[in-house]
């Protein structure tokens, strides 16, 4: 049976956890499992830039994943960056098994306005969306209300919509639909 | 995007180039990556890239070195360097070495995805602006100059000598020789060939309409001017005048133009501002310009100023041995425009071409094709398939009786007019009645 494992490494209240789930099951038909690993992070961190390298968060997914997972999506507050841009969002392996979005971008208050949940939550779901997609192979869409246009600022995020276009609909219901496609995992 | 861009990626540390190659991938980029100027080349060699990420520094050859050898490879090709903050003169020393831009790591996704997207914005815009130019270079080498015989090689000679200056030319030769054709044959060739070339005929227009159209005017500049307008000078900027029928502007134009071509300086009418413009005069005329000048209907000054390279266009009477290929060219093209297969002339319509003295030269040559190809039937053009004039001009042979030139001529009235009897009998100066009688006594026929 197909199904998706969530790995938070956060257990902050302020997420609707159910409502993630909800929403990434019905998005890729598959059922949610949430889990919430004992693990310390800190062997992504780079002293010099104060951040964590989303890479190696993706290898130590790929490490501790349950292999019986279709797909596995890391959650985590903290900053997260690639060697060559100054922050990311999150981080996923292109038709791969794993992702990782970060929430600590996507709350208002990073960007010293008030906090909203409703608001960090939606960010948290289309970010998942997003990177999810690229575990199913697709590459960032032009149409900026797709869920999977590039987004290089929150505003970019708030901009686009939760929901695939029809075009990259049409890639997922194709993915979905030949499992035999997907990587091993 | 229409096509997937080649981006090629070289640097030394791994986590930067899987890193950037990720990134690209996912932005919907073909990527491939490099570790050293060795493989660069390598892969650089084996494939068509659009853009080039160089590290500078790299272990061996670094990136300044190989931004080097690649441009010596392709020099349009872009290369965007990656730097870190401590060698930001190293960049620079890299943009003056061609390179398109660079970013410093780690750089801001939003940064790089704008550098990126502007490099390929300007290196389509160069490939499409050397399309244009191949474009503009293959029209001007097919410049409808048709023509074998001498005196056309000559002008031709001419033309192209003169092309390359900047000097002022004066196309003479009767109606219809071609003279715009020259004109524009010398703008293709010349260096200003990029840019407009501007044509006005000056004998269209009255006074007046000639200098507003010439200068341009400002807004309320007379009654009716109720927005600026540029003139013919102001379009001309860079390119070429084109002044056809010189010979029939008033002393007054003359006059302001000849300010205008000695100082390249202008006023729009109902301004003060001067205006400078740059532009090559090219005229044109079919009037006899020394007798005008003799007579006082022409300046002299304006008359030296325009004649300082004179191109004589002989009349298609004098190129008798350029009518066939003429009549091809015309043939084709308007075979092509019509839809129809090319047709071939009989040798009698040939010989009829070739024979008729053409006041109206190589323009009277097309519209008589022009006609022939609309009319002719069976795929070829016979000499009935020529405008009356001609067949009348050709088949009146010395030793004819009266009544045969009598018989063509009514025929080819009634020809001309559509068979229209009361047309035909106002041509020809007789009653209907009596035109009906000559297409009974002549056997007539429609």
């Amino acid at each position: 049976m197909r199904y998706l494992e969530i790995v938070s490494f956060v257990k902050d209240p302020e997420y609707d956890w159910p409502g993630l789930c909800q929403r990434l099951g019905q998005t890729f038909r598959m059922t949610v499992q949430l889990t919430w690993p004992t693990l310390d992070l800190e062997f992504a961190y780079n002293p010099a830039r104060g951040q964590y390298l989303s890479t190696a968060m993706l290898s130590k997914l790929l490490e501790i994943r349950n292999p019986a997972a279709t797909k596995s999506l890391g959650i985590t507050d903290l900053d997260l960056f690639i060697p060559i841009l100054t922050y990311v969002f999150g981080e996923a392996q292109l038709g791969g098994t794993v992702a990782v979005v970060s929430g600590h971008r996507l709350r208002p208050s990073f960007y010293g306005l008030p906090d909203d949940r409703d608001l960090r939550q939606e960010r948290l779901i289309k970010e998942a969306v997003h990177e999810l997609g690229h575990t199913f192979g697709l590459l960032h869409c032009p149409n900026q209300l797709c869920v999977l246009a590039s987004s290089t600022y929150a505003e970019n995020i708030d901009n686009k919509g939760t929901e695939f276009c029809a075009h990259c609909q049409g890639l997922i219901n194709d993915a979905l639909a030949n499992p035999q496609t997907w990587p091993r995992p | 995007m229409n096509r997937k861009y080649r981006i090629l990626v070289v640097d030394d540390e791994f986590s930067v180039r899987d890193s950037l190659a990720k990134w690209l991938i996912e932005e919907g980029y073909d990527v491939e990556t490099a570790e050293d100027a060795e493989a660069a080349l390598k892969t650089f060699d084996a494939g068509m890239w659009d853009i080039v990420l160089l590290d500078i520094k790299m272990p061996g050859m670094d990136g300044l070195e190989l931004q080097k050898r690649l441009h010596e490879v392709d020099p349009d090709l872009i290369v965007i360097m990656i730097t870190a903050y401590a060698s930001v003169n190293t960049a620079v020393q890299a943009l003056k070495n061609g390179a398109f831009d660079y970013v410093a790591k780690p750089f801001d996704p939003d940064e790089l995805c704008h550098l990126i997207k502007k490099a390929l914005r300007q290196k389509s815009l160069t490939e499409e602006n050397v399309r244009l130019r191949e474009r503009v270079e293959r029209l001007a080498g097919r410049a409808e100059i048709i023509g074998d015989s001498p005196n056309m090689k000559k002008v031709l000679e001419l033309a192209d000598t003169v092309a390359d200056t900047d000097a002022t030319v004066l196309i003479r030769g009767e109606s219809g020789t071609g003279k715009e054709l020259v004109a524009r044959a010398i703008h293709a060739r010349s260096n200003r060939r990029y840019f407009s070339l501007v044509p006005i005929n000056c004998g269209a227009l009255p006074e007046n309409l000639l200098e507003t159209e010439l200068f341009g005017h400002e807004r309320g500049a007379f009654t009716g001017a109720q927005y600026h307008r540029k003139g013919k000078l102001e379009m001309a900027d860079g390119g070429t005048l084109f002044l056809d029928e010189i010979g029939t502007i008033s002393m007054k134009t003359q006059l302001d133009l000849l300010r205008v071509i000695e100082t390249k300086e202008f006023c729009r009418l109902g301004s003060d501002k001067p205006k400078k413009v740059d532009f090559r005069v090219v005229c044109a005329t079919n009037r006899n310009l020394e007798q005008a000048v003799a007579e006082g209907d022409f300046r002299e000054d304006f008359y030296y100023r325009i004649n300082v390279f004179a191109i004589h266009l002989p009349p298609l009477r004098e190129r008798e041995g350029d009518i066939p290929l003429l009549a091809r060219h015309f043939v084709t093209k308007y075979a092509n425009a019509m839809g129809k297969e090319a047709l071939a002339s009989s040798p009698e319509a040939l010989d009829l071409l070739s024979s008729h003295r053409w006041p109206g030269n190589v323009r009277e040559l097309q519209n008589a094709i022009e006609r022939a190809m609309v009319v002719a039937q069976e795929g070829v053009i016979r000499p009935t398939d020529l405008p009356f004039q001609l067949t009348s001009q050709r088949l009146d042979q010395p030793g004819d009786t009266l009544a045969a030139v009598e018989c063509r001529h009514i025929q080819a009235i009634l020809d001309r007019t559509g068979w229209n009897i009361s047309r035909s009998a106002e041509v020809l100066g007789l009653d209907r009645a009596t035109i009906y009688n000559k297409i009974k006594k002549y056997n007539l026929r429609n």
